[in-house]
């Protein structure tokens, strides 16, 4: 047992958590109906915690270029594309990545993961700086222990932080480069980018730009925060995912950098494993059209992220920051999150449960991700029974603001 | 920036952690003896950073076991060490 001996603590903090009914983090979906129901144990359920912003994981065009894409060229690639080849799939959707985005340069990888993992770790050598946002994600955390960098770590969202960091290395060789998000996935804010590109510019650092929440959810043809704010060509390199807004999985890395693309025979977590399967590459093309033919996906889904920010907010829940697709209900303690996630569950709602260490100040979440494809109906239904478990937990100060809610 | 002072401000500032009647000194370990788990740790470090006004690389920490090691490290960034 010695092996496993350091795990004690964590065995001891999952096996309270399953106490409570079921494992939060081994959710059975005994049949998937569409992008906002699924069967679990044996209950008609809500979905409400997918991350499935544009809601096109059943989209006919995406899922057709899947089945088409698995006839005609098979079920896998069977290994890396250094190795075993690009399929034209695999270059079509990278110039249909660039063009998006106007860019010269796209590298698609086989996750988002490893996209943040490859790109970060193999931008930053010994002698540069990584500096990166204290509440990043694990993939940037992860990139940064691969890397012989020196890593850095401002206070989240603090620009100001940033430009002290940078100010104490003005007199250091070796490049700097900032990593920042576009929505941060726990509590869904934004990072204030002009403040951090102002910042990146006077002290003439690199940017990495992670826009996996974001893609797709902000700026006016989807491109994210960099284009909400006008930054875009500020930003060196932007990283994204296929698993959100479109809805299946992969990653990708855009850029300008003229020399970009020896990356592909430098970058480990791009050459060592196996490339996209066909149908995905296919799958994820088409829903990039489908997004981009479909910009009213976006209003729906900020018209839903209303419904839902605003519905709890009434209600009296203490919420993330900042409105978006990704609803940070903050709960007092990881018990009470535990309770209520699981309320929840048999109220046919499912939620994210985000405790520490991985979400930030050992805060306790209930995270909720809305989808352009939820009714209005569902997140009405979602608001009330968040409502109602809560209550019955003795949460929220009935009364007054219930009362308030008129 | 002399050891004693270094190691004052860190011995206040991991004052929390402390257990029992044992005074924390250099040789204190910081996981072992004050339970400081990762997370805990991560946020001491930006507490330390404010107060010294220095930035300690993420990578440093695996070598930082007890206090006197964080009062090495600091004084290194320093300069003073």
């Amino acid at each position: 047992m010695a092996l496993f001996d350091k795990f004690k603590s964590l065995i001891d903090s999952h096996t309270a958590v399953k106490a409570v009914g079921a494992d939060p983090f081994s959710v059975k979906m005994e049949r998937v109906l569409s992008p906002t129901e699924a069967i679990i144990e044996g209950r008609n359920t809500i979905l409400v915690g997918t991350n499935n912003y544009l809601g096109l994981t059943f989209d006919d065009a995406s899922v057709g270029a899947a089945v088409d894409a698995l006839r005609r060229y098979g079920t896998g690639t069977t290994g890396s594309r250094i190795a075993n080849g690009s399929y034209q799939g695999h270059k079509g959707l990278e110039r249909e990545l660039a063009r998006f985005y106007g860019r010269e340069h796209c590298m698609v990888f086989t996750t988002g993961y490893q996209a943040n993992l490859g790109i970060i770790s193999t931008l930053a050598g010994p002698k540069d700086y990584l500096i990166i946002d204290a509440d990043s994600h694990a993939s940037i955390y992860d990139a940064c222990r691969m890397t012989a960098a020196t890593v850095i770590r401002f206070k989240h969202n603090d620009a100001a932080d940033l430009d002290k960091r940078l100010a104490r290395l003005a007199n250091t060789e070796g490049e700097k480069i900032i990593v920042v998000e576009g929505i941060y996935s726990m509590l869904g804010d934004q990072a204030p980018l002009a403040d951090i590109v102002a910042v990146k510019k006077k002290h003439g650092a690199y940017i990495i730009l992670d826009e996996a929440h974001s893609m797709g959810v902000l700026g006016e043809h989807g491109r994210g925060l960099a284009e909400v704010v006008g930054v875009e060509d500020d930003i060196d390199f932007v990283v994204g995912t296929f698993s959100k807004s479109l809805g299946a999985i992969g990653g990708y890395c855009v850029s300008d950098h003229p020399e970009f693309n020896i990356l592909r025979v430098a970058c480990r977590p791009y050459m060592f494993t196996a490339s996209l399967p066909p149908s995905i590459v296919a799958s994820v093309t088409a829903a990039l059209k489908e997004m981009e033919a479909h910009p009213e996906l976006r209003t729906r889904l900020w018209a839903n992220v209303n419904t839902l920010y605003d519905g709890l907010k009434r209600r009296g829940f203490v919420l993330g920051p900042q409105k978006g697709p990704v609803v940070a209900v903050h709960l007092p303690s990881p018990e009470i999150a535990v309770h209520l996630w699981h309320a929840l569950l048999q109220a046919g709602v499912y939620v994210n449960l985000a405790l520490p260490p991985a979400t930030p100040n050992g805060t306790a979440l209930l995270r909720c991700s809305v989808c352009a494809a939820h009714t209005k109906a569902q997140l009405d239904s979602v608001v009330a029974k968040l409502t109602d478990v809560a209550l019955k937990a003795g949460l929220l100060d009935v009364p007054e603001k219930m009362a308030a809610v008129g | 920036m002399a050891a004693d002072d270094v190691l004052g401000t860190i011995t206040k500032v991991l004052e929390p952690f402390r257990k029992g009647g044992k005074p924390i000194d250099a040789d204190t370990d910081i996981a072992e003896d004050l339970s400081v788990d990762s997370q805990a740790m991560m946020d001491l470090m930006m507490e330390l950073e404010e107060r010294f006004d220095v930035s300690i690389p993420l990578n440093l920490l695996p070598e930082v076991r007890t206090v006197g090691d964080l009062v090495n490290t600091v004084r290194q960034l320093k300069g003073s060490a």
